[in-house]
Parts: C-alpha cells; sequence; structure tokens
C-alpha cells in the first residue's frame, strides 16, 4: 500500500467525549441550565432520601395526632418549633409530608413518561420505518388519540374504575393507575416526533448500506435509527415528565388522583384547598409552591436541552 | 437478447415509476362532475437494459434527474423495479424474498456518495465494519472478526488502531476509505458506486478513484460506476452507458465513445467538459431543459432539443442498434445515416 | 489605482478552543474587467475571501488585519450603512445556492423591483423595465412570464441566470462569484459560464471567481490565486499557472486530474489531505504532504517570490530560481 497511515492519539475516553462535546460547553456556560439541574437534583435527592430525611412518617397513623392539626409555619405566630413547615388539617407534618409527596409526584411522572415513551417509540419508529398504509393507519390512531385532552381521558377511566370496583381497590391501586392513564393518554407526543426523526434518517446512506449488508428490519431500526433519533427524545422527556406532574396534580386536585392517605403534592394542595379560607394558608401554598419550582426547572431544561440539541442552531 | 457467457448482471428492460400523487384521498379529483382516482408518475427509467460482464467497470453517466442512481439502487434491491428483471449470474434476483437473497447480498455491495451521511454517527468505526462480517459469517469467533476488520482496514489505508473512533473524527476522504472497506469487508464480487467521489476535493478524489482501482486489481472486482464528471469516466470505465432522461442514449467502450461519439446527446455531453487547453468556444449548445420525467415526451426523449430531430423522432421510440466500432447508439438519425 | 486592492488581509475565527487564522497574508488587486480565479480544495480559505471582501463574514470570523481597498476606501472600516451601499450595487455576489439569493415567497420580478428601488431613486415602472432588460440579457425565455414566477418554478440553470441577473441589476463594478455552477450539471455549467464571460466582457465587469474546478478557471480567468490552508501560494497569469505551475501543490493538484493521467493507470494522488485550520503545521503549511519537502520547510513560512510571471511561496522554487540567476525576493506588489 502505497498509502502512508497518519498517526492519531489514542482514541478519547467517554468522559473525554463528553467534555468535549458541544452539550459539555453549553452547559458549563448557561447559568440556567446550571441553576435548574441543581435544583432538580436537590428534589431528586430529597424525594429519593425522605425516609431518612423527614422526621415523621405521614403514612404511620401512630405518629399523626390530630390534635396538631393546622399548625402554622415556624415563622407565624403559634407555632411549634417541632414542625417548621406546620401541620396539615389532620395533623400530619408537613416538611414530611411534601418530601413523601414529592417522591410520590416523581415517581407517577416517570413511570408514566417511561410508558408514554415505550409505547411512542416502538410505534413511531414502526410507523416511519414502514411508511405507506401501517404508518397512515398508525397516525391517525395518534391523530384520534390526541383530539381526546388527557384529562378527559383520565378524569373518564379514572371516574368509571371508582365507580365500578368501589373506593377502597381504587385507592389501593391509584398510582398504577395514574402511571397507566397518563402513560397511555400521551404516547402520540412521542409517536410523532420519533416519526419525524425517523423519516428524517431513513433518508440517510447508512440506512441504504444497513440494508444493502442484508440487516432485517428491527435491527436496523432499532441498533441504526433509533440512536440517532435520542436527541429529541431527551428533549421532549423532560418536558413530558413536567406535563405528565401537572396531569397527576390536576387529577388528584379533582380527587381523582392518590388517596389522603398516601398524598402526592396534588392531593395536597387539594386537602388543603378547605382551609385556605380559614387562615390555613399555608396546607395549600408552600405544597404549590414546591409544585410549581419542581415543574419550572423541568421545563427550563427542556428549554434548554431543546437549543443545544437542535443542530440547526448551533451548526448553521 | 442473448446472454452472453461472461455477464455478471443483466438488466432487462427495467422500468422504474413513483407516484408523485400521495395517498388514497389525494388521488381522488374532480373532475368534469364526477370523483374520478387520478395517479401522477415520474418515470425515473424507461426501458433501460445493460449487461455488466465480469472484471470491467461499466460507468452510467448522465445529468441529474436522468435516472443513473435510480438504476443503481434497483439494481442493490434497495428499490424494486415497476417492470423488468435483474438477473446475477443468470438467476433472477429482483423477485426473491428477503431470505433468499441474502447469498446475493454478500456478493453484491454499495458505496455511496456522500461520505458524511453513509456512516452511522452513532457507530464506531469497528462497530461499523464489524457488523457485514459478523451477519454474513455467522459463528465466526471474535478474533476472526477482528483480523477481517484489520484486514480490510489496512487495504484502504486506514490505521487499525483507530477503530474506536467515531465517523465525525476522520476527514470526507477517510471516511469514504471507510465506506469502501465496509462494502469490502464481506469479499464481494460486484460492487454499485453511486458518485463515490464527487462530494471529495480534488485530491482527495484522485486517492479514492486509486483506491478503487487497487482493490478492482486485487480482488477481482466488477463496478458499476455511477457518474456525472466525464473526465472520471473517460479514466476509469471500460464500458461507458450514457442515460438521458430514464432511456440509455448509448452504450460504447470508453475509447470508442470519446474518440467518436454518436449520439448527438453525447456529443454535446462531451464537449461540454471544461478542459484545462485553453479552447473554451465550440461547445454544442443544446436548445432549451430537460424535460420532465412526469410527461415524457413522445418518440425519442431528446428529439426536443435535438438538432438532428426530424418528423419520425418525435413518433417513435429507437432502439439501441450496434454500431461499426462496437458500440451501441439508439438514434434514428444514426440508424439512417443522416449524422 | 486598482479598482479591489487586497493588502495583508487577515480572517480570524474565534473558535472554543482559541482564535484561529482562516486567512493570512492575502495580497491581490483586481483592475476593472478583469477576470480572477480563486482556486482551492475545501478549507483552503477561498469562500472566507469571497465573504471577507463584503464583510459578510457570520460570527466566529472576522478581519482580524489589512485592508480591503474598493475605489481606495477601505471596506473594514465601513459602517453597515455605507456598506449596504456597496454591497449588491457596486459589487455583487453570486452563491452556489441559488437559494441562498432568492426568496421563496416573493416572485422574481418583486425581488428584482424591491433591489432595484432600495438602491436608486426610480419608480416602479422603470424598475420593471430595467429589470425585464436585464432578464433579457441573460437569455431567459419570455422574462415576462417569468417576471411573474416563483422561484421554484423554475429549473437550477433558470434559478442560477436569474441570481446572475440580479447581480447585473445595479450594474456593479466587481461580481463575486462563489462556486457558481458547482450545483449545475455539466451542459448548463458551460452556458452559465459562456454568459457570464460575455456579460463581463460586454459591461466591462471585474470577476471574482471562486471555484474549485481547474478545468473553469482555466477556460475562464486571465489571472489565477491558488489557495492552501488560508494562504495564496501562487498567483499569476491562468495560462501560466495552467502550463507551468511552480508550486508542488499546484503541480500536484493538476496531475491529480484524470485527465493528466493515461486511462486505466493510477491517478498522481497528493497523499494525505488539507490540515484543519486549528492544527496548520509550522513553516509550509503544505510540507507535511509535499515530496519536495526540505528541513527549512518545516520551520519557517516561505516568502513570495517572483517566477516568470507569477508569484509562489515555495522554498524549494526561491532556491531553485537563486542557483539559476541573481535572487529577487519580491516585496508585495
Amino acid at each position: 500500500m502505497s498509502e502512508q497511515l497518519q498517526t492519531m492519539d489514542a482514541p478519547p475516553s467517554a468522559w473525554q467525549r463528553f467534555r468535549d462535546s458541544h452539550l459539555w460547553h453549553s452547559f458549563t456556560r448557561d447559568r440556567v441550565a446550571q441553576l435548574s439541574l441543581a435544583i432538580f437534583v436537590t428534589y431528586a435527592v430529597l424525594a429519593l432520601l425522605a425516609p431518612l430525611i423527614a422526621p415523621y412518617d405521614p403514612y404511620d397513623p401512630a405518629q399523626i395526632d390530630i390534635l396538631n392539626a393546622e399548625m402554622p409555619p415556624s415563622w407565624e405566630e403559634g407555632a411549634d418549633p417541632a414542625f417548621w413547615l406546620g401541620t396539615d388539617a389532620q395533623g400530619r407534618d408537613l416538611w414530611s409530608t411534601i418530601l413523601y409527596g414529592t417522591r410520590v409526584s416523581l415517581t407517577i411522572g416517570l413511570c408514566a413518561v417511561a410508558l408514554q415513551a415505550l409505547l411512542g417509540i416502538i410505534i413511531g419508529l414502526f410507523a416511519g420505518y414502514s411508511g405507506g398504509r401501517i404508518d397512515s393507519l398508525l397516525m391517525r390512531c395518534a391523530d384520534v388519540q390526541l383530539s381526546f385532552s388527557t384529562m378527559m381521558v383520565a378524569i373518564v377511566v379514572l371516574a368509571v374504575f371508582q365507580a365500578t370496583f368501589g373506593t377502597e381497590l381504587y385507592q389501593n391501586l391509584a398510582m398504577l393507575m395514574l402511571i397507566l392513564v397518563i402513560g397511555i393518554a400521551e404516547w402520540p407526543q412521542y409517536a410523532r416526533t420519533i416519526r419525524a426523526s425517523v423519516l428524517a434518517e431513513k433518508k440517510k446512506e447508512y440506512v441504504d448500506a444497513a440494508r444493502v449488508i442484508g440487516l432485517r428490519s428491527p435491527r436496523i431500526m432499532f441498533r441504526h435509527i433509533l440512536p440517532n433519533t435520542l436527541s429529541p427524545i431527551l428533549v421532549i422527556s423532560t418536558v413530558q415528565v413536567a406535563n405528565a406532574i401537572i396531569a397527576e396534580a390536576s387529577l388528584s386536585f379533582l380527587g381523582l388522583g392518590m388517596p389522603v392517605s398516601q398524598p402526592s403534592l396534588g392531593s395536597l394542595i387539594s386537602s388543603g384547598f378547605e382551609y385556605i379560607f380559614s387562615g390555613s394558608w399555608w396546607i395549600t401554598v408552600i405544597p404549590g409552591v414546591v409544585l410549581v419550582g419542581l415543574v419550572l426547572v423541568m421545563n427550563l431544561l427542556g428549554d434548554w436541552l431543546r437549543d443545544v440539541l437542535n443542530p440547526k442552531l448551533y451548526k448553521g | 437478447m442473448n446472454a452472453q457467457v461472461d455477464s455478471l448482471v443483466q438488466i432487462k428492460d427495467l422500468y422504474k415509476r413513483f407516484s408523485i400523487s400521495g395517498d388514497f384521498l389525494d388521488q381522488l379529483k374532480f373532475r368534469g362532475g364526477k370523483l374520478v382516482r387520478e395517479q401522477e408518475h415520474v418515470h425515473a427509467i424507461n426501458g433501460v437494459s445493460l449487461d455488466v460482464q465480469r472484471g470491467e467497470a461499466l460507468c452510467v453517466v448522465g445529468e441529474s434527474g436522468c435516472g443513473k442512481s435510480t438504476v443503481a439502487r434497483t439494481v442493490m434491491g434497495l428499490l424494486s423495479p415497476s417492470s423488468g428483471s435483474i438477473s446475477y449470474e443468470g438467476q433472477r434476483i429482483d423477485n426473491l424474498s428477503d431470505r433468499q437473497v441474502l447469498p446475493y447480498r454478500r456478493k453484491m455491495q454499495m458505496i455511496f456518495q456522500n461520505p458524511y451521511a453513509s456512516l452511522n454517527p452513532r457507530m464506531t468505526i469497528a462497530q461499523t465494519l464489524e457488523e457485514p462480517v459478523r451477519f454474513h459469517n455467522a459463528g465466526s469467533s471474535n478474533t476472526e472478526i477482528r483480523d477481517k476488520v484489520h484486514e480490510v482496514m489496512h487495504s484502504v489505508g486506514i490505521d487499525p488502531t483507530w477503530a474506536k473512533r467515531f465517523p465525525h473524527e476522520f476527514s470526507g476522504g477517510q471516511r469514504q476509505r471507510i465506506s469502501i472497506a465496509r462494502a469490502l469487508a464481506v469479499d464481494p464480487e460486484f460492487i454499485v458506486a453511486d458518485e463515490p467521489i464527487s462530494a471529495l476535493d480534488v485530491s482527495i478524489q484522485a486517492q479514492v478513484l486509486n483506491l478503487m482501482m487497487d482493490a478492482q486489481e486485487s480482488r477481482n472486482l466488477t463496478y458499476l460506476f455511477i457518474t456525472h464528471d466525464l473526465s472520471v469516466v473517460e479514466h476509469f470505465g471500460t464500458r461507458v452507458a450514457v442515460m438521458y432522461l430514464g432511456s440509455l442514449c448509448e452504450l460504447a467502450p470508453t475509447k470508442t465513445l470519446f474518440a467518436t461519439p454518436r449520439h448527438p446527446y453525447t456529443q454535446a455531453l462531451l464537449s461540454a467538459i471544461p478542459r484545462l487547453e485553453d479552447n473554451r468556444s465550440g461547445h454544442i449548445r443544446l436548445e432549451g431543459e430537460v424535460p420532465t420525467p412526469v410527461n415524457l415526451p413522445s418518440g425519442c426523449v431528446f428529439h426536443g432539443r435535438c438538432p438532428h430531430a426530424n418528423e419520425r423522432c418525435k413518433r417513435e421510440i429507437p432502439q439501441l442498434i450496434a454500431t461499426s466500432d462496437g458500440g451501441q447508439v439508439a438514434c434514428h438519425a444514426v440508424e439512417e445515416g443522416r449524422i | 489605482m486598482a479598482l479591489l486592492e487586497v493588502r495583508n488581509l487577515e480572517v480570524r475565527f474565534g473558535l472554543r478552543s482559541g482564535e484561529v487564522k482562516a486567512l493570512r497574508d492575502i495580497n491581490f488587486s483586481l483592475e476593472r474587467g478583469e477576470r480572477l480565479g480563486v482556486v482551492g480544495e475545501s478549507g483552503a480559505g477561498k469562500s472566507v475571501l469571497g465573504f471577507s471582501i463584503l464583510n459578510l463574514l457570520s460570527k466566529p470570523g472576522f478581519i482580524a488585519g489589512g485592508e480591503i481597498l474598493f475605489e481606495g476606501k477601505n471596506l473594514a472600516n465601513l459602517s453597515p450603512r455605507e456598506l449596504r451601499g456597496i454591497r449588491g450595487n457596486r459589487i455583487s455576489m453570486i452563491f452556489q445556492d441559488p437559494m441562498m439569493t432568492l426568496n421563496p415567497v416573493l416572485t422574481i420580478g418583486q425581488q428584482m423591483v424591491e433591489c432595484l428601488l432600495a438602491h436608486r431613486k426610480i419608480s416602479r415602472k422603470d424598475a420593471k423595465r430595467i429589470a425585464l432588460q436585464k432578464l433579457k440579457q441573460v437569455y431567459i425565455p419570455s422574462p415576462e412570464k417569468r417576471f411573474d414566477q416563483y422561484p421554484h418554478e423554475l429549473s437550477g440553470g433558470m434559478r442560477q441566470r436569474i441570481v446572475i441577473a440580479i447581480g447585473l441589476l445595479m450594474d456593479p463594478d466587481i461580481i463575486i462569484a462563489d462556486e457558481p455552477t458547482t450545483a449545475l450539471d455539466v451542459t448548463i455549467q458551460a452556458e452559465i459560464m459562456d454568459l457570464m464571460l460575455e456579460l463581463c466582457e460586454r459591461n466591462n465587469v471585474a470577476l471574482m471567481l471562486i471555484t474549485h474546478d481547474l478545468g473553469v478557471v482555466s477556460q475562464v480567468t486571465r489571472q489565477a490565486m491558488v489557495m492552501y490552508a488560508g494562504r495564496i501560494i501562487e498567483h499569476g497569469p491562468t495560462r501560466e499557472i495552467i502550463n507551468d505551475a511552480q508550486h508542488p501543490y499546484t503541480q500536484g493538484l493538476m496531475n491529480a486530474l484524470p485527465q493528466m493521467a493515461i486511462p486505466g493507470q493510477r491517478l498522481n494522488q497528493i497523499r494525505g489531505s488539507m490540515p484543519p485550520l486549528q492544527n496548520i503545521p509550522t513553516g509550509c503549511a503544505f510540507n507535511p504532504r509535499c515530496d519536495y519537502a526540505m528541513d527549512i520547510c518545516r520551520s519557517t513560512l516561505p516568502e513570495y517570490v517572483r517566477s516568470g510571471g507569477c508569484r509562489v511561496a515555495c522554498h524549494m522554487v526561491a532556491q531553485q530560481l537563486a542557483e539559476n540567476a541573481a535572487p529577487q525576493t519580491l516585496e508585495v506588489k
């Protein structure tokens, strides 16, 4: 071979690649993204470690005393130093309940989005790659699904379930039901995004090359096309988790979500709502602020990711 | 047409149409108060027959939209023909199932135009090159596969120690080498190259062309080489097929074609190559523009722009006829001895 | 005074890893009616040169030094307002992709008239008359019909003609054409090149043709500059460069053309590839790929020497000249 082989340094490790990436570079310069991620990580850690951090266990009836009900937070008059954010109408420590509630909200949000992503990715990949009639059929299904609002579907399904199987069973299965309902109602978001990027990737020559090798369609879809559609998946995932958390909070607020014995942030807000005019504003307002903060940082992260991962914005 | 003994790939009377009318609902139209279904087609290939002979480099040239890439993709089975057939060593391959066609995937490989899109950006070079080897040699050990990958990387001039890198770390020329390595990894006999050098710089073009010629020599390859660049054809091709608007105009050994082009379109095409010599006058100006392949002209597709066209050219589609110097040409004027 | 004179132009790009020089030591001049070809491979900086003349460099790029004198005025120092008076008016630019110039939602006529009204105080009626006349000049069949069509209704060759017509609209002194025919087929390329030649000759317009195609340069231009890694390495009459290239890179480029080799034989390739801007070798940028590289090539940037009608930046050429006659180092003209 007359060709001289040029030398190159050793290939960089995965960590080095990440350090050199556009993603990391833009993160180091974006204060909003850094702050959002820090807050989100704080939420996640607090939620994860709730049993260790929380001074009381809100699920344990033995630790709840109705006599402590509606204590104001520590900076208000008449507060009990044992409860720094006060207590709710049942005498539960609000701080502990919020920690556990965040945990419930995040779990539902993440699991529902995982379900959406699973359905949406499979359907979107299949529709985009197959094209033709299958594509039309699946996308029309998605359109039909989208034309019912998520809340409407959820309310109908949950209300019917509650009426048919009774409140007892419903309260036991509430978390699973919420995950299923929110997960199934929102898959078209994923399916549409994935399908659009599959259509763009499918035209590229590396897909033709894989077909020329003789690889089977599933392998081409999952091994070759899917990894190249990860950026949009990442972007919509952050926003979708925020949406799922809001959906859960709204359903809980309407009394169709988590039971009072196992409150999420939404049901906590809802349970405090009756007392807001009797002066116990903190039962509603503090979990409300926590919820708004969580959703806000997730949306900010989503915005930042979208700006960074949109190749049109930074390559041009 | 009699099948020649040494023909490797045979394309017979190939037609390919693409529908551009959208789905069923878009095709419904109101005409004169009645609901009718209307479909419009792009006629990409119209009756092309070609024999690729073992060991040759058959070049297909033509301007954009003449259907040369469609021929390449149809031969490789990426598109299925609307009618006509493709045979490999006498065995028809265009109507086989995915499983039946597998042995031929090993023998036929493809090199693509855009080195920036033809490698999967999320796979390392090693993964890209190992995949075809592993797929076509089920049961071979990891060491065998690695050795094979090292061998092909070496043969295209890419250092095997770079195997752990991703495509974006390579230059365009290097990526095209890797793309060639992927095609060579399964030890094919026949390679379809779709504009493999048109996205590269002049000095890199020479490197890649040399590489392809070396590979042809050492591995006994047969090429179907698609390009718009006539100077490359003159250098690389054994025979040249000139296409215009989905039809074959002329097919001749390279030397003959460049010395004595017969078809008026070939003549115009050759005269338009910018040469280094200082003779800028004298290229043949064609009138008008290439017609759309949606509504093909009647008769000879070239008649609207041909200086030699007559009534017969507007009516009758010319067939390929053999010429005295070993080529074939589809032109009434040549047949009648008018040019 | 030359129509356009570029002196010691240096353009840099502010990258994450630091500033890199995209152009350095750029010196040339363009007379009225002259045709100059700028040849180079991708990454040589030839397009950057075209953009920097009109100060159209996009974000990370900026002019770091030197002067671009158009009729004695330094374009690098003009206010955006003054620059607008020159851009598209005295100097116009034609790009590879006609859709970079044409707005897809306006008709051809609207775009041409807008352009005229922006630069001149004339009535709409006059503007239309001038526009139609320019369309005729570029041999657009039935210009009245095309005037009311949208760009997508036209073929690629026709669009490029329209772009040329728009370029000619203000009767500019200079046309900078950046790969104007690369996206077109050979037969159309030949027609467009003929057209540009004819128009430049008839209107006495200076043409700066940026291309990678030596064939096109050879047929269209009288002067040529070969660029490599942001520097002019050879500059002189086109014929002389084509027939008797001095710089090893230019020679390599010519020899790599398939037309220069015997059919079926290996082509004379240049090994390696153009270095990225962040990583330009010290000394002569071409030295790692050069067959004649000497020690001095690896350490010192070659100065320009005059050889025949050309100026060349190569140590080897300089040495040969020194051996043949008394050396004459050329100060930049």
